[in-house]
């Protein structure tokens, strides 16, 4: 009733090949982004924009760079976070070297050491696949974090072996740095996320982002179609840790002002990989509800037992959320192994013949 | 530069042949953890298809029940055999709960909901038993702790131990009664049945779950041995886990099918690693422990990607 294609008729090739060619998803997506860049700001406090959507944004763009390894091209990978921290170091070491430039464009410009080292740690994958190809990401997310840990060079020899991020100002306004206001570096994530994701959906569906999905779903079929898959492969690695690698940067420059090796273990690649699973596998979409579900969840448990009145120790709380993240995660992945997408989808589809069944 | 790498380590190894023993030592009796944490992964996988990555908690899972069953009273004998039930009961359970709801999904899948196990058994273990490190109950295991010194040419001298020795015979212990399992019980064969074929071993009348349920058993006992072992060397405490990472290279170079491959990886990788470490880490600034292992998986993966005693690889279009 509310949502069906039925009389929205297509004059044009341009307004059939859109990206969004029902009107109500255009709707819908102005509404979100309406609520992201007005609602939000204009009513939102400091704790819920810095510790819950400053950081659902980072990961959303991180599971979108995982996704679109791991989910587009079928390229399992386990070292997400030290692909992230490559991104974050090469930041802070651009804007040290080059104190004047713009932050942010030094935050866009670290993705491209990170994709770099990805399309090195990718090579192995024109040779290997599946759970193989996995443990050789682990080598990347083991040798990198020992990188960071042994090469002083990489954080300016400091004493604690951290990074922290230096003050930058731009047309006047604190950008970075433990001074800047959660709002404005609330409107820096969103606008990079969003630009990123924006990106991203049309490069999906282009050329590229097709030869992709074609060697996720048969890379011999795929290569005899006349895809390469030395090429394909490559830039899929390139481009996933490019967007890791400015969601790393992004983590560290405005979120956390600092950040250690820790900060990029493989603890951080299993959050983002559980993200990309739960919201599924090949949907850019879904890499947003998954990082809002893993990045959300525990924050709420933590007030629940305050809410209740009872009184748990902290500790009680963080690992009773252990458990109902993994038993979440297997209930998930019983119930609906493609995940909140899939959901989405279902949904979509029940709206369009509402009030029928079929 | 090129002295320190090509000459330097092998001249040090041979003017002190007997540091140079003690490191093998050690690299033998790391390599036979890893290669123990290895078999359960392979048991698993040979019978299930499934990559359990689960593996590492569990012999950390295993290792607090035991000495938090102690510390609360219980005889150690005694707390070894609730152990043993109590993995038996975990294997049922993620048979039940885990593994035949999700039949037939993609490996991803059932990667993940193994990861996810993994997150469930961490929090499990630190609310019932707490984070912080645990003493393992060797002496009342009747393990022995001492240790050996053996004389070795003119100056040299050589520790061996006790727990060590104890280790390297429980595992070859252990290797050779599931050898035994596997090809002479009427259980073992079915495994193997599975193994080979899911439907085939259906239609004679081997049940599925049931098979997985004792395959889970087997690997849980597994990772009891190891727990106790590793606990032995250090404490019981949650970092072992990222230890168990080290039992994917040792995989990757075995092959995700055979046993006697996780042992030969397993020893490979050990040796590897020490070597490495003591001989060629000092150029780089130490610490190379970390990630070696993983580099030398994914050199050998370059020039044979099933491993050493893997299945070929066969891709049908």
């Amino acid at each position: 009733m509310f949502y069906r294609e039925a009389g929205q008729f297509k004059t044009s090739y341009k307004a059939d090949q859109a990206l969004m060619p029902i009107l109500q998803d255009r709707v819908g997506l102005i509404a979100i982004l309406g609520v992201a860049f007005i609602v939000i700001p204009a009513f939102a406090n400091d704790f819920f924009l810095t510790s819950i959507m400053i950081p659902f944004l980072v990961f959303s763009l991180a599971a979108i760079g995982l996704n679109v390894l791991t989910g587009f091209c079928g390229q399992l990978s386990l070292g997400t976070g030290a692909f992230m921290g490559v991104g974050a170091y090469a930041a802070y070491k651009l804007t040290t070297i080059f104190p004047d430039a713009n932050v942010i464009v030094m935050v866009l410009l670290s993705g491209v050491f990170s994709a770099a080292i990805g399309a090195v740690f990718g090579l192995p994958s024109l040779r290997i696949k599946g759970l193989y190809l996995a443990v050789t990401t682990l080598a990347a997310q083991f040798f990198l974090e020992w990188c960071f840990i042994r090469i002083p060079w990489l954080y300016n020899n400091n004493a604690s072996g951290a990074i922290e991020v230096p003050h930058r100002e731009m047309f006047g306004i604190v950008v970075s740095g433990a001074e800047a206001t959660p709002i404005v570096r609330y409107f820096i994530v969103l606008c990079i996320t969003a630009g990123i994701a924006f990106l991203m959906a049309n490069v999906l569906r282009g050329r590229i982002g097709r030869s992709w999905m074609m060697i996720r779903d048969m890379d011999i079929a795929a290569e005899l179609m006349g895809i390469r898959p030395l090429q394909t492969k490559l830039m899929a690695f390139a481009v996933s840790s490019y967007i890791c690698g400015v969601a790393g940067a992004m983590m560290v420059f405005f979120w956390l002002n600092a950040a250690e090796p820790s900060s990029y273990s493989i603890a951080l690649s299993f959050q983002i990989l559980f993200m990309v699973i739960l919201g599924g596998l090949g949907s850019l979409g879904g890499s947003f509800m998954g990082a809002a579900f893993i990045w959300i969840l525990p924050v709420f448990l933590k007030f629940i037992p305050g809410t209740l009145g009872f009184d748990v120790a902290a500790e009680t709380v963080e690992h009773v959320t252990f458990m109902i993240v993994g038993a979440l995660i297997i209930f998930f992945l019983i119930v609906e192994p493609h995940g909140f997408a899939r959901l989405w989808q279902i949904g979509k589809q029940k709206l369009r013949v509402w009030p029928f069944p079929y | 530069m090129l002295y320190d790498i090509f000459i330097d380590p092998f001249v040090q190894m041979y003017e002190m042949p007997d540091f140079f023993l003690q490191v093998l030592w050690e690299g033998f009796v790391a390599g036979i953890l890893y290669a123990l944490i290895a078999l359960g992964f392979v048991l698993i996988f040979k019978a299930s298809g499934v990559f359990n990555f689960a593996q590492g908690i569990m012999v950390v899972f295993a290792g607090l029940t035991l000495v938090g069953l102690h510390e609360n009273g219980v005889p150690a004998y005694l707390a070894l055999i609730l152990t043993i039930g109590v993995m038996g009961v975990l294997a049922y359970g993620v048979e039940r709960v885990v593994m035949r709801p999700l039949v037939n999904q993609p490996d991803i899948i059932l990667l993940m909901a193994t990861i996810g196990l993994t997150y469930f058994l961490i929090g499990f273990g630190e609310f019932v038993f707490g984070g912080e490190p645990k003493q393992m109950i060797t002496e009342e295991l009747g393990l022995p702790t001492g240790s050996t010194a053996f004389e070795f040419g003119e100056r040299g001298l050589v520790i061996l131990q006790h727990i060590d020795i104890a280790a390297a015979v429980i595992a070859v212990i252990m290797v050779a009664a599931l050898g035994i399992f596997f090809n002479k019980t009427r259980i073992g064969r079915a495994l193997r049945a599975v193994a080979d074929d899911h439907q085939a071993a259906l239609s004679v009348g081997i049940s599925l779950n049931q098979i997985w349920a004792i395959v889970w058993f087997a690997a849980g006992l597994v990772a009891l041995a190891t727990g106790i072992m590793w606990g032995a060397r250090s404490d019981v405490s949650f970092a072992l886990e990222i230890v168990a990472f080290k039992a994917l290279p040792v995989l990757i170079l075995g092959g995700f099918t055979s046993i006697p491959g996780a042992i030969v990886g397993g020893l490979i990788i050990g040796f590897g690693e020490k070597i490495g470490e003591l001989y060629w880490g000092g150029l780089v600034g130490g610490g190379i422990e970390s990630w070696l292992a993983y580099i030398i998986a994914l050199i050998f993966l370059l020039f044979r990607p099933q491993g050493l005693f893997g299945e070929r690889i066969i891709e049908r279009v």
